[in-house]
């Protein structure tokens, strides 16, 4: 595992690139197709705002999958992230248009650990509202 | 309805073998719309010290849901599936998961509660080689929401 970022070159409080990434439907029929998650909130409309919700939502997991990206993409390999772990807090409600919603990400190193690793805080918002609570990853620099 | 408590502590026999292909991989990126060589390009992968494509982060849920979904839909559970959101997740690696992994996964079920008419469980799975070494491990917090008309 090579990350390209040094250990030596981090301090509590860098901060990571910033990162949107967009989700619409069909985004979410990929993601229950690539995972076997095929649970119809994600897809169905007339379902989820049967059992209460506001419309269609994003697997937390599709969310969780997005959020790391601004952490491995900054680390160089995917391979360095030895933890990763989220509360979902809010879901993230994708409506049937030509937009669908948007996830917002950053982060920050909250501590060097002396394993050679860093915690790195995430967090990560759709349409103003927090949608990840707690997430944290531990990443393994050079 | 509550959750039977006496599955607390209970661990399950190994999943049969997950083997994790190549384009399961590149099929699971692209659904998160990742193009990072390492989860594409098997030279990048092997150039960053990888024996083949690595799996993304998040990958590992694809069989710990697999393996947790036999347990959780146990009917003497008594999981309400219709309204189960994920409440929480972590993933943590002794190794990447990388493409030709041969994998098991031992489901276990770690606490059980209930908080304001909503049931709780939280379970572990074990990810090891086929042989045995571990690979990683998965916890996840599955919430079946309470009704509306129980609040």
């Amino acid at each position: 595992m090579t990350a390209v970022i040094a250990w030596s070159d981090v301090e509590v409080g860098t901060e990571l690139p910033t990162q949107s990434f967009g989700v619409q439907r069909v985004d979410l029929v990929k993601y229950a197709g690539a995972s076997g998650d095929f649970n119809v909130i994600h897809w169905n409309e007339r379902v989820a705002t049967a059992v209460g919700l506001p419309n269609v939502i994003a697997h937390g997991m599709f969310t969780m999958a997005e959020a790391i990206r601004v952490v491995t993409d900054w680390a160089g390999d995917p391979g360095a992230v030895v933890q990763y772990g989220v509360r979902f807090t809010r879901p993230v409600v994708v409506p049937d248009n030509d937009h669908g919603a948007t996830i917002e990400v950053a982060a920050k190193v909250s501590a060097k650990n002396d394993d050679g690793t860093v915690t790195v805080a995430i967090t990560a918002s759709s349409e103003g509202s927090t949608v990840l609570g707690k997430a944290s990853a531990v990443v393994r620099l050079a | 309805m509550a959750l039977n408590p006496e599955f607390v502590g209970r661990i399950y026999p190994p999943s049969t073998p997950y083997l994790v292909g190549r384009e399961k991989v590149r099929e699971f990126a692209d659904a998160i719309g990742d193009s990072n060589p390492a989860y594409h390009d098997v030279d990048a992968a092997r150039a960053l010290g990888h024996a083949d494509l690595v799996a993304p982060p998040t990958f590992a849920i694809v069989m710990s849901m697999k393996a947790s979904h036999a347990v959780i839909l146990d009917p003497e559970l008594g999981l309400d599936y219709s309204r189960v959101v994920h409440g929480e997740q972590s993933f943590t690696y002794v190794r990447p998961i990388v493409a030709g992994d041969e994998l098991v996964v031992t489901t276990s079920i770690e606490n059980i509660r209930t908080m304001a008419g909503n049931d709780m469980i939280t379970t572990r799975g074990d990810i090891a080689t086929v042989d045995g070494t571990p690979v990683a491990s998965t916890v996840s917090l599955i919430i079946s929401r309470a009704p509306e008309d129980a609040s």
